[in-house]
C-alpha cells in the first residue's frame, strides 16, 4: 500500500439483497443470513445453538421458518439470504415446528435453568408432560472434577456450542467431541477421562457459552446447591483483566461483595467473549478468603 | 506440530503394526532430522480421511478401539483424541468400551424385516457355540433370511452364503438392461467382461465428449435411484460447471434402507460394470478422483470391487491415461463401519474426510461443495448402471421402456413373503401384482407391502394395480425409496415390525438435530406402550401425537433419515394396520 488513498476506496459500498420477511422487504448485507434480516425486521427468533461468535451448526432447529418454494422450513441462523427469497417467519408450519422442537427439548432436558427456552416453549404453547412420565431422559451424574467449573449434563440440548468454543472457533484445544450417536449422544473428552487428565485448559469459553447452565461455575453450582444462588442481587461490574498486556474485558458479576462468576462481552473487539484460564478462573487474590502467610 | 495431549496409554506392538499396514509411508509429522520437521494444518487436514481406515485396522487386530490404539493413531495423524474417539464411537462395527469379552470374532444377527421372525433362532444358536453375537439392523441380505455378517478379529469379515453360488431370479434375460450381466459375466475378470460388452460404453463416450454426453444424459430423463429421483444430467452438468481444479466422483454404496439389496448383488456380480459408469463420470464432468464407500458389512463386494480396479488400472482403464484418452482417473475404496446415516450423501463425505457421520445443511450443494469441500457428482450404483445404456442407445431409445415421467427401468428388492426373493429389473410402470406375480406369487395371504423401505411407507392389497413410477408412488402418497418390496403375510405381526422400525429410526439418527434425535425416541416409545397392548385401541391424543411429531420430523430435521422417520409408522397407522380399536 502507497501512502495516498484512492477517494473512491473509502466507505466502500456493502452490497445489499432484498428479500421478503412477512410481507415486508428487507434487506440484509450480501453474505447475511436469513436471521440477519430478521433482526434487521425487528422479529425476536428463538435460537439455540446459534451464537454470533460462533459458526452456525443449525441443529437445534428452533430457528427455523418457511421459504416459499422450498419442500422444508429452512434454519435461519445460517442459510444465505438470496435476492427474492419470500420468508414466513410465524406461518402455522413454522409455529409446529418450533414447538415441537421446544417439547421434544422440555421432554427429554433438565431445562430448569434456561430461562430463555422456558419463555419460548410458553410463546409457542409447548407441552413437554404429554410424552407422559416415562418419557426417556438423558440421565447422567453431575461431574465435578475441579474447583473451576462442573458438568451437568442432563440439562444439555447438544447445540455443539462448547465444542465450537473448544474448537477452531475459539481455543483450539479439542478437549471435547461430540461421541456417540442419537439420544445417547454426548458431549465427552476421550473414553470420558476426566477433565483435568484431558486437554483441557480451562479458558471456561465453554462454559461461556452454554444456554441452558449444563457448564457452570464451581462457585455458581455450590451457591445453587445451597440455595444461595440469587442472580437478582448480584451486580456486574466491567474491568480490564490486570494479568497480561492484551486488554481483555472482564465483567465481574458479585454477589454479597465476592465475585462469583467472570463473563466477558461477545462484541468486545478483544476478546469476542473468550477469555483465557486466568481472567475467567484467576480471581481468588482479590477475595478476602485468601490469607497470607 | 499441533499441541495435541494424549493420556499414557501405550498401544500394542500388534497394533502400532495394523496401523502402519494401513498408513504406509504417510504421517501427519515427519521427523526428517533434529532440526527439520514436516507436520503443519494442511498436511495434517490431508491426512486425515485415513482415520477411518485406521480405526477399522485397530478394531479387526484388538477387538475394539483400546485406548492405547487410539493415541498411537491420533499421534501419526495428529487428531486430537476426543475428536477422533467421538468418530470411533459413531460407528456400529467400533467398540470404544473395555468390556472383557472381546475375543474372537463377532456375529451380526440381522433383526429387520424378513430377517426378524429367524433372528431369535440364529442369536441362540451363535451364543450356544460361545460366540458373541451383536444383533444388528438390515444387513442387506434380504433375499436370503436370516441374514448373518462375521466380524472378523486378527482375519477378515465373512459372510457365510456369499459361497453360495449367484442365481439371478430373472433366468431369460430379455428386457434387461443394468442386470444382462449378472450371473453371466466371470465378476473376477477383465476379460470376460469385455466379452460381455464392457468397456464400449467408455470408449463411445469419450469419442463423444462431455458435452454430448451430458445432452444424452439430460434427455433421457435418468433420476436418481437412491431414494430422492434428483435428474442426474442436472447433476453432472453442475459438476462439470463448477469452479474448481479438483472433481470427485462418488459412487453411493453405503446400502442401508432396510430391505435394500440390489447395489450388493450388483458389486458382486458385475463389479466392473460400476467402475465403467464411474470412469464415464469422471471423463464427462472433469473429475479426476474416485471414490467407492461400501458399508462395512460387504465383503465379497469390497472384495470385488477392489480386484476390478486393480485388473482396470493394469489394462490403463484407471490411472494416468483413462483408455488413451489422456485424462487422469483413479478409484479409492472405503469401507463406512456400521451407520445407516452414512448413506446421506453428505454424511458419507464427512464419514471418509475422518469426521462423524452427520449431514451438512444444504445449500451448497455437493456439485459445489462435496468431497472435501470441493465439486462432487456423489451417485447410487444403480443410477451409475444406467448410464451405460444411454451412451450406448442413446436417450431416444433408453426413453422407448417406461414411463414419459419415470423413463427406462428399475431395480426391485423383493423380500419377505414371496416365493422366490431377489433383485429384478422391469420398466417403470410395472404394478405391484405383476411384480408380485414374477417374484412367484404372495406366499399366504397378503397383508401389506413396505414400499421403500423403513423410510417408505406400506400399502396393501387396494394398491395392487398402482403403476410403479415416481409419478403414480408420490400421488399415492408413498415412495419408491430405494426400490425396497418387502411383502408381510398376515401371519407377521406388524404391530412389531413398526415397533422394530421406529426402533431403528432410533438407532441410526446420528444425534444431531432435536427433531430426529428426540422425535425418534418418542416414536419408539410409543410403539412400545401400543405393542405391549397387543396393538389395538391407539388412543386418539396418541395418534395426534404422532401426527405432531411426524410433521416436525418432516419438516424441519436436517436430512432424509429424520424427514422420513415417522412415515413408515404414519402409514400404517393411517392404514388401519396397526393401532385399531379391537
Amino acid at each position: 500500500m502507497t501512502g495516498t488513498m484512492n477517494p473512491s476506496e473509502v466507505g466502500v459500498s456493502i452490497r445489499t439483497v432484498t428479500i421478503s420477511i412477512d410481507d415486508v422487504d428487507v434487506k440484509v448485507p450480501e453474505g447475511g443470513t436469513v436471521l440477519d434480516g430478521c433482526k434487521a425486521a425487528g422479529i425476536d427468533t428463538p435460537t439455540l445453538c446459534y451464537s454470533e461468535n460462533l459458526t452456525p451448526v443449525n441443529v437445534c432447529r428452533v430457528c427455523v421458518v418457511e421459504l416459499e418454494g422450498s419442500r422444508t422450513l429452512i434454519p435461519s441462523c445460517s442459510r444465505p439470504a438470496e435476492e427474492g427469497m419470500v420468508i414466513h417467519t410465524d406461518s402455522g408450519r413454522v409455529r409446529h415446528s418450533r414447538k415441537m422442537v421446544l417439547e421434544f427439548l422440555g421432554s427429554g432436558v433438565d431445562l430448569s435453568q434456561a430461562d430463555d427456552m422456558n419463555s419460548w416453549s410458553e410463546h409457542y404453547g409447548a407441552d413437554p408432560d404429554r410424552y407422559g412420565p416415562a418419557a426417556e431422559k438423558i440421565n447422567e451424574e453431575v461431574k465435578i472434577q475441579d474447583d473451576l467449573y462442573i458438568r451437568d449434563y442432563d440439562k444439555c440440548v447438544l447445540c455443539y456450542k462448547c465444542v465450537e468454543a473448544c474448537g477452531d472457533d475459539a481455543q483450539h484445544t479439542f478437549a471435547i467431541s461430540v461421541s456417540g450417536r442419537g439420544f445417547a449422544a454426548r458431549i465427552s473428552t476421550e473414553f470420558d477421562i476426566a477433565l483435568p487428565d484431558s486437554a483441557c485448559v480451562y479458558c471456561g469459553n465453554c462454559v461461556a457459552v452454554c444456554p441452558t447452565n449444563a457448564l457452570q461455575f464451581k462457585t455458581e453450582w455450590d451457591l445453587r446447591e445451597a440455595a444461595n444462588w440469587k442472580p437478582e442481587e448480584q451486580t456486574v461490574t466491567t474491568t480490564v483483566c490486570s494479568y497480561c498486556g492484551v486488554g481483555c474485558n472482564l465483567e465481574m458479576h458479585v454477589q454479597d461483595n465476592t465475585i462469583v462468576k467472570v463473563t466477558s462481552p461477545n462484541d468486545h473487539s478483544v476478546t469476542n467473549g473468550n477469555l483465557c484460564i486466568k481472567g475467567r478462573f484467576g480471581w481468588q487474590y482479590v477475595q478476602p478468603t485468601i490469607t497470607t502467610r | 506440530m499441533a499441541d495435541l495431549k494424549f493420556t499414557d496409554a501405550v498401544a500394542s506392538s500388534g497394533e502400532r503394526a495394523a496401523v502402519e499396514a494401513v498408513l504406509g509411508d504417510e504421517r501427519a509429522l515427519v521427523f526428517e532430522h533434529p532440526r527439520l520437521v514436516r507436520g503443519g494444518t494442511r498436511r495434517r487436514h490431508r491426512l486425515r480421511h485415513m482415520l477411518l481406515p485406521a480405526l477399522h485396522a485397530l478394531q479387526n487386530e484388538a477387538g475394539w478401539i483400546s485406548k492405547g490404539g487410539l493415541n498411537y493413531v491420533c499421534e501419526e495423524l495428529q487428531v486430537p483424541p476426543a475428536e477422533a474417539y467421538g468418530v470411533a464411537s459413531f460407528y456400529e462395527m467400533f467398540r470404544v468400551d473395555a468390556a472383557p469379552n472381546h475375543d474372537g470374532p463377532v456375529t451380526h444377527v440381522c433383526i429387520d424385516g424378513p430377517c426378524r421372525a429367524g433372528s431369535t433362532e440364529a442369536i441362540a444358536t451363535v451364543k450356544a457355540a460361545g460366540g458373541h453375537v451383536h444383533e444388528s439392523p438390515c444387513l442387506g441380505q434380504c433375499e436370503r433370511p436370516t441374514a448373518v455378517f462375521i466380524q472378523g478379529r486378527r482375519g477378515p469379515d465373512m459372510v457365510a452364503a456369499d459361497a453360495d453360488p449367484f442365481i439371478r431370479p430373472q433366468q431369460d434375460g430379455t428386457g434387461l438392461r443394468l442386470l444382462q450381466r449378472l450371473g453371466v459375466v466371470d465378476p473376477n475378470s477383465l476379460d470376460s467382461y469385455r466379452e460381455h460388452g464392457g468397456y464400449v460404453a467408455l470408449t463411445k463416450a469419450i469419442t463423444m465428449g462431455p458435452d454430448a454426453v451430458l445432452a444424452e444424459l439430460s434427455d433421457s430423463g435418468l433420476s436418481g435411484r437412491g431414494g430422492a429421483a434428483f435428474p442426474t444430467g442436472f447433476k453432472w452438468s453442475a459438476v462439470r460447471d463448477a469452479e474448481g481444479d479438483t472433481k470427485h466422483v462418488v459412487a453411493n454404496c453405503d446400502e442401508s434402507e432396510p430391505g435394500t439389496f440390489k447395489d450388493r448383488t450388483i458389486m458382486e456380480n458385475d463389479p466392473f460394470s460400476l467402475i465403467e459408469a464411474m470412469t464415464i463420470a469422471a471423463v464427462t464432468t472433469g473429475s479426476e478422483n474416485g471414490w467407492i464407500y461400501i458399508r462395512g458389512e460387504y465383503p465379497l463386494a469390497t472384495a470385488r470391487i477392489e480386484n476390478a480396479i486393480d485388473q482396470a488400472r493394469s489394462a490403463g482403464l484407471l490411472g494416468d491415461d483413462v483408455a488413451g484418452s489422456g485424462m487422469t482417473f483413479d478409484i479409492e475404496v472405503r469401507r463406512g463401519a456400521g451407520a445407516y446415516i452414512c448413506g446421506e450423501e453428505t454424511a458419507l463425505f464427512n464419514s471418509i474426510e475422518g469426521f462423524r457421520g452427520e449431514p451438512r445443511n444444504k445449500p451448497p450443494f455437493p456439485t459445489t461443495h462435496g468431497l472435501f469441500n470441493q465439486p462432487t457428482a456423489i451417485n447410487n450404483p444403480e443410477t451409475l448402471l444406467n448410464v451405460l445404456p444411454i451412451v450406448l442407445e442413446g436417450a431416444q431409445d433408453y426413453r422407448c421402456i417406461g414411463t414419459e415421467g419415470s423413463p427406462g427401468t428399475r431395480l426391485f428388492c423383493l423380500s419377505g413373503a414371496v416365493s422366490t426373493p431377489g433383485t429384478y429389473e422391469m420398466p417403470f410402470g410395472t404394478t405391484l401384482r405383476e411384480l408380485l406375480t414374477l417374484a412367484g406369487g404372495v406366499t399366504g395371504e397378503l397383508q401389506a407391502v413396505l414400499l421403500g423401505g423403513a423410510a417408505g411407507s406400506f400399502v396393501t392389497a387396494a394398491s395392487l394395480d398402482m403403476p410403479l413410477t415416481l409419478e403414480d408412488t408420490r400421488a399415492a402418497g408413498t415412495t419408491l425409496g430405494s426400490g425396497v418390496v418387502m411383502v408381510f403375510d398376515t401371519a407377521t405381526d406388524l404391530t412389531d415390525m413398526c415397533t422394530r422400525i421406529a426402533e431403528f429410526f432410533k438407532n441410526e439418527s446420528c444425534g444431531q438435530c432435536v427433531p430426529c434425535r428426540v422425535g425418534a425416541v418418542r416414536q419408539h416409545e410409543m410403539m412400545v406402550d401400543l405393542r405391549s397392548k397387543n396393538g389395538v385401541g391407539l388412543a386418539p391424543d396418541k395418534r395426534q401425537l404422532h401426527a405432531d411429531m411426524n410433521s416436525a420430523m418432516a419438516d424441519a430435521s436436517i436430512c432424509g433419515l429424520g424427514h422420513t422417520a415417522g412415515s413408515a409408522v404414519a402409514s400404517a397407522l393411517a392404514l388401519g394396520l396397526i393401532g385399531e380399536s379391537s
